[in-house]
């Protein structure tokens, strides 16, 4: 029911859209059309076929939905007028409309409806008559919809239907597809020819993924002897091509993860590159702006929830502004004063990590909070056998965005450059007249609003908790040792590699061995590479 | 320069680069057993990073490194390097700050440097003499029980000079030994190196062209990474490209 | 040798040290097991496990102390070998429970037979025996210090960067001990424990011979970390903590110094993680989360780090505050520990041994000032901006 809404839905957004050239179409007034409507209803099953036969004959598309709802016996006759109405939900409930203009018809109530009776022979001329309305539609995507939704059922009794379509069709991909809905039916049908069963596997292969495998394993089993081994290889051609799909899911899964890694990662890493200093408290930051999300969509939703789907928008910069704010102060109020000492302000900010946790739990409890998805955000969309959702989509994406807006700040702005100085030789960026304590706190502030806007981008994948940060640390940290300090493109390519190696050490050890089996490979890693993939080199790096 | 026999450091042909910057580019140096040679040049002319090579502190793209004209330094760390016997005093005095006077001498001291030899030492009779004899001649024996930290400058560059002396190294590498030390200091330490580079190689890096003198030695010029002159202090300061790049007119 | 070595680590602090360890090993037992019930001396009998506790993490804070105070590698991952250490114990006492099990299978402890095992992993083997699990309390940790310490120091890894490396390994072992087909009892770790070389492990004299072997421990390792700290080699670290590349200047091998301090205090840690497990009578995963093995890092800057008395007052210290604030307040506790690291990193970096050493010094200033003005500028007394020397 839901499925054929749905195809009808977007049959006539097709139409709408494509400006589907309306003279071409057979159309009959309404009026004409309605006394024909009206006619389903009297009589017995063989009126009734006669009825549907003249009403296919007008060849108007708007006499499709009707013999489709009269198919699902859901067309109804008001006793007392005699007029055949559709009603909104099934089972004769809802608001009653005309089937042809699709006017709400108020005057009549439910309690005067019947049903629209048919018995399986009507079925099979329903079916007939609306595969022959689209199917031999001059309107090229009615054709095209009618020829997918038979590939779908595969019911044999449309096969000679779609023989005179084939032969009629004049577009080659709506025929491939008439094509390889034919050869679906053939599947489906043991006492075929030989011939036409040969001919039929390699189309249905070349339809690929799981419908493809579906279809031939159950064709497995009806199929001639003869025919058995051709089906059985285009099994293995299919399932080749389902494990590279696989690989290319997993690669998929990786660079989601890695984006989420680079957007956890990247803020620590300028911090660590520009100072030195390891922020503990960074993966507080990332909670305190997964926060920000929630008390903005709390306040959207009390307030204007109109806005909803900007809420992110709103989010963004509040989180990013928040998180510097905290970041700044942190780095004023304590991490200046270990400067040179980077264990101890590892410690210390550990302390603060353990701080704002628990503020944190005690102004928005404990409790796991969710944070909603704008509509735009939510549902998945398929390419090619990948299945991706918005959510994830829009973190790559917002992952890079980030990523490229740090590089051109570092590397055209002041704060950049300084920070850049600072990163390679301290003592000599001083010497030069650069303020290393105001690049320190700008440092930190841009470090931990990146952390912020991680924050929001993680609200959208997960839930909010207090003890959200400590999930993502050791990743990060994880992604700076391997990528190195002081490289952007490390940070890149670091987060990158581990995610897409996570994802597919997954699948053969599971996740928490997966998991293991990174570090120790990082660990590993660093013996060949104490300073991370791309490290800085020279004298002063040392000492 | 093809005759390795008999040096006991032989630079060949040596390039690192940090980046793309050529620190080092294609430098030979020669010192020979019993010899002693003073470098000088300009800031950024590779002299700490020749030092670095040679004690295994960096690794050179290219070219020869040979101690006592056969062991490649390249392929050492810089812990077997020092056991081979070179030993270096570095540009800012390096000593143990937590340590006193004594035991950053005890610590230098040549003897086995492996964990259990270390972990059960139990000083000889001898070992404080030739301890105590060091610090005499560094004239720091009034201040052992100190410590490093509580040195002044000078000093702390008499105690590394003591710690060298104590690793009896067959080489020595000498990082501007005289900054921070008075006139007389310096015309003392001239005096130790020499007696010194009597029995061992000693390679001095410095900025003090009057200490320099004082040596006596001969002297290479660096400058961007290689050789610009080498000679006799007079003749190396009469070479009319160092004048230029160097010492300025 | 050995003997000379023992002789110069008993300075007049260690025996101190020692003397008053063994003390507290004698009179708690006697208190608890010899006094009536209701003298104002008697401890009572939840008191000793848990004065035990203490102990065990004050030799914890101390195993720490000795790579981090004396050789500079701040391990933020000491708890993991505290927990092995633990789980070998753990495994002879499950061993110990035999058919009183749940499931009274004599030989498969009882989430075994639960997960449907038919025989005993190959790792259990042998762990009935109670000297063969004392000897993986101490192999095992040390091993993995060994392999670990020797991959991470040899390839240089320093500063935060070993710290991190440090975590990650307790938080992989976390992850590892949480899986149920590892064998060491899942998520619910080993518990349930019956007895321990025959004697019941609740009853009151198995609990003070506990007691008193953690004492008993507790100052052999004060002796064993007095004897590396004041020998040469300690020196050796002392040095590699404060100019690493120098020290391999003077031709020493930084990596395999570091290495012997990493393994000897992972092996102490795991010996006090043996003792901590009869004592609380259960270890779990939960002990290799990265937030225990921090936080044994700030007992030992509590207390004072680069010192041998400073670890075990501070393990000591946090620990009671820790037992009265998660009583009292259990909310404020985490806001307590928090504000404790960020207080002692910015205000007291040398712990309260190092408060304690100030105030001397600027008392026996105020001496000699009151004596003589002009000897203190004589005397060299250290600018307080110097580095403590290790004790």
């Amino acid at each position: 029911m839901n499925a054929i809404n749905l195809f009808r839905t977007i049959a006539l957004f097709l139409a709408l859209m494509l400006g589907a050239t309306p003279a071409a179409q057979a159309q009959v007034a309404d009026a004409e059309l309605t006394v024909l409507v009206d006619a389903l209803a009297p009589g017995n099953f063989k009126d009734r076929e006669a009825a549907i036969g003249t009403l296919a004959a007008t060849g108007d598309q708007r006499a499709v939905p009707v013999l489709e709802v009269l198919l699902e016996g859901e067309l109804y006759v008001d006793e007392a007028s005699g007029k055949v109405v559709m009603t909104a939900e099934p089972g004769g409930k809802g608001a009653i409309t005309d089937p042809v203009t699709g006017a709400e018809l108020p005057a009549l109530t439910t309690a005067g409806l019947d049903k629209v009776k048919v018995n399986n022979g009507l079925r099979r001329v329903l079916r007939t008559a609306i595969g022959q309305m689209t199917l031999l539609s001059p309107d090229a995507d009615v054709r095209l919809l009618a020829a997918q939704s038979i590939l779908r059922d595969a019911d044999p009794a449309q096969s000679k239907l779609l023989d005179s379509a084939i032969a009629a069709e004049t577009d080659a991909a709506i025929r491939r597809v008439m094509e390889q809905a034919r050869a679906a039916i053939v599947l489906r049908s043991p006492d075929a020819a030989l011939a036409d069963w040969q001919a039929a596997v390699p189309v249905v292969q070349a339809i690929g993924g799981r419908d493809a495998i579906n279809a031939l394993t159950t064709a497995l089993n009806t199929a001639p002897a003869e025919v058995k081994p051709l089906i059985e290889t285009a099994l293995q051609g299919l399932s080749r091509d389902r494990a590279v799909w696989d690989v290319a899911q997993n690669i998929w899964f990786g660079i989601s993860l890695g984006s989420v890694l680079l957007l956890a990662a990247i803020g620590l890493a300028i911090t660590f590159g520009v100072m030195g200093v390891i922020n503990m408290a960074h993966g507080e930051m990332v909670m305190l702006g997964a926060y920000t999300t929630f008390v903005v969509q709390e306040v959207i939703r009390q307030n204007a929830p109109g806005l909803f789907d900007w809420s992110l928008a709103i989010a963004l910069p509040l989180a990013f502004a928040v998180t510097a704010l905290v970041g700044v102060a942190i780095e004023r109020g304590i991490i200046r004063f270990l400067y040179g000492r980077p264990l101890e302000t590892l410690l210390a900010t550990w302390g603060l990590s353990l701080i704002i946790q628990q503020a944190v739990q005690r102004i928005f409890t404990a409790n796991i909070r969710e944070v909603g998805n704008p509509t735009w955000m939510s549902g998945s969309f398929d390419l090619g056998g990948l299945a991706i959702t918005w959510n994830r989509f829009y973190i790559v994406i917002f992952a890079m965005m980030v990523f490229v807006a740090l590089l051109l700040v570092l590397k055209y702005t002041a704060i950049g450059l300084h920070m850049r100085a600072v990163t390679q030789n301290r003592r000599m960026a001083s010497a030069m007249g650069i303020r290393t304590p105001l690049v320190d706190a700008m440092t930190f502030g841009l470090g931990s609003g990146i952390a912020g806007l991680a924050g929001v981008a993680l609200s959208q994948i997960g839930n909010v908790s207090p003890n959200l940060g400590q999930g993502y640390i050791i990743d990060s940290f994880m992604v700076v040792v391997f990528g190195g300090v002081g490289n952007l493109w490390g940070t890149l390519v670091g987060a990158l590699t581990l995610g897409v190696a996570n994802k597919f050490i997954e699948p053969y050890f599971g996740a928490v061995l997966g998991k293991i089996i990174i570090l120790v490979l990082i660990i590993l890693f660093i013996q060949r590479r104490p300073r991370g993939l791309f490290a800085l080199k020279g004298r002063s790096i040392e000492a | 320069m093809t005759d390795k026999t008999g040096t006991m450091l032989y630079l060949d042909g040596v390039s690192v680069a940090f980046d793309g910057f050529k620190a080092i580019n294609n430098l030979s140096i020669i010192v020979h057993p019993a010899e002693m040679l003073a470098i000088i040049g300009p800031n950024g002319a590779g002299k700490t990073t020749m030092m670095d090579i040679i004690t295994g502190k960096t690794r050179p793209d290219d070219g020869q490194v040979l101690f006592d004209g056969r062991t490649d330094l390249t392929k050492l760390d810089e812990a077997a390097i020092a056991n081979l016997g070179i030993g270096r005093k570095f540009q800012k005095p390096t000593v143990f700050e937590s340590h006193t006077v004594w035991d950053n001498i005890e610590m230098a001291l040549k003897k086995p440097r492996g964990v259990f030899a270390t972990l059960f030492y139990a000083a000889s009779t001898a070992d404080n003499a030739r301890i105590s004899e060091i610090l005499e001649t560094v004239r720091l024996l009034n201040r052992k029980h100190e410590l490093a930290a509580d040195l002044s400058h000078g000093q702390k560059q008499w105690l590394e000079i003591g710690m060298l002396l104590a690793q009896d190294p067959k080489l020595l590498l000498v990082d501007e030994p005289v900054a921070g030390m008075t006139d007389a200091e310096t015309v003392e330490t001239a005096k130790l190196l020499r007696e010194i580079a009597k029995t061992r190689s000693v390679v001095v890096v410095e900025h003090d062209m009057s200490f320099v003198r004082e040596l006596g030695s001969r002297v290479t010029c660096l400058a961007e990474g290689s050789v610009l002159a080498e000679g006799t202090l007079d003749q190396v300061s009469a070479n009319p490209v160092v004048i230029e790049r160097y010492l300025g007119r | 040798m050995i003997t000379q070595a023992l002789f110069r680590a008993l300075d007049k602090k260690a025996i101190w040290i020692v003397a008053i360890l063994l003390a507290v090993a004698i009179a708690v037992p006697l208190s608890n097991l010899m006094l009536p019930d209701g003298h104002p001396l008697r401890l009572p009998n939840y008191a000793v496990p848990l004065f035990g506790k203490y102990l065990t993490f004050a030799m914890l804070a101390l195993a720490l102390d000795l790579v981090w105070g004396y050789c500079g590698i701040l391990s933020l991952g000491h708890g993991a070998f505290f927990a092995i250490g633990g789980y070998a114990m753990g495994m002879y006492l499950m061993r110990q429970i035999g058919t009183r099990g749940v499931y009274a299978n004599p030989v498969l402890p009882d989430f075994m037979v639960f997960l449907n095992w038919k025989e005993l992993p190959w790792y259990w083997y042998g762990m009935d025996n109670f000297w063969i699990a004392m000897l993986m309390v101490v192999l095992v940790p040390g091993l993995l210090a060994f392999v670990f310490g020797f991959l991470a120091f040899r390839s240089r890894v320093t500063g935060v960067y070993l710290s991190i490396i440090t975590q990650a390994m307790t938080y992989a072992l976390l992850l590892a001990f949480f899986r149920n087909d590892m064998g060491f009892g899942g998520n619910n770790g080993l518990t349930d424990f019956k007895d321990i070389l025959g004697q019941s492990i609740s009853a009151p004299t198995t609990r003070a011979a506990l007691f008193a072997a953690s004492a008993i421990a507790l100052a052999l390792a004060v002796l064993a970390c007095s004897m590396i700290v004041n020998s040469k080699l300690g020196k050796v670290m002392v040095a590699v903590r404060d100019a690493e590349s120098r020290t391999r200047f003077l031709g020493y091998r930084v990596e395999y110094v570091k290495l012997f301090a990493f393994v000897v205090s992972a092996v102490i840690a795991g010996i006090a993680g043996a003792l901590y497990v009869p004592q609380v009578g259960i270890i779990n995963p939960s002990e290799f989360d990265p937030a225990n093995s921090i936080e044994v890092v700030i007992w030992t800057a509590v207390g004072g780090r680069g010192t041998i008395v400073g670890p075990i007052i501070g393990g000591i210290l946090v620990n009671v505050g820790k037992s009265y604030f998660t009583g009292a307040f259990p909310e404020y506790w985490l806001f307590a520990l928090g504000a404790l690291f960020v207080v002692v990193t910015l205000f007291m970096p040398k712990g309260i041994v190092g408060l304690i050493g100030q105030y001397r010094r600027a008392t026996t200033k105020r001496e000699q000032h009151d004596r003589t003005a002009s000897a203190e500028a004589e005397a060299g007394i250290e600018p307080t901006n110097q580095p403590k020397p290790a004790e």
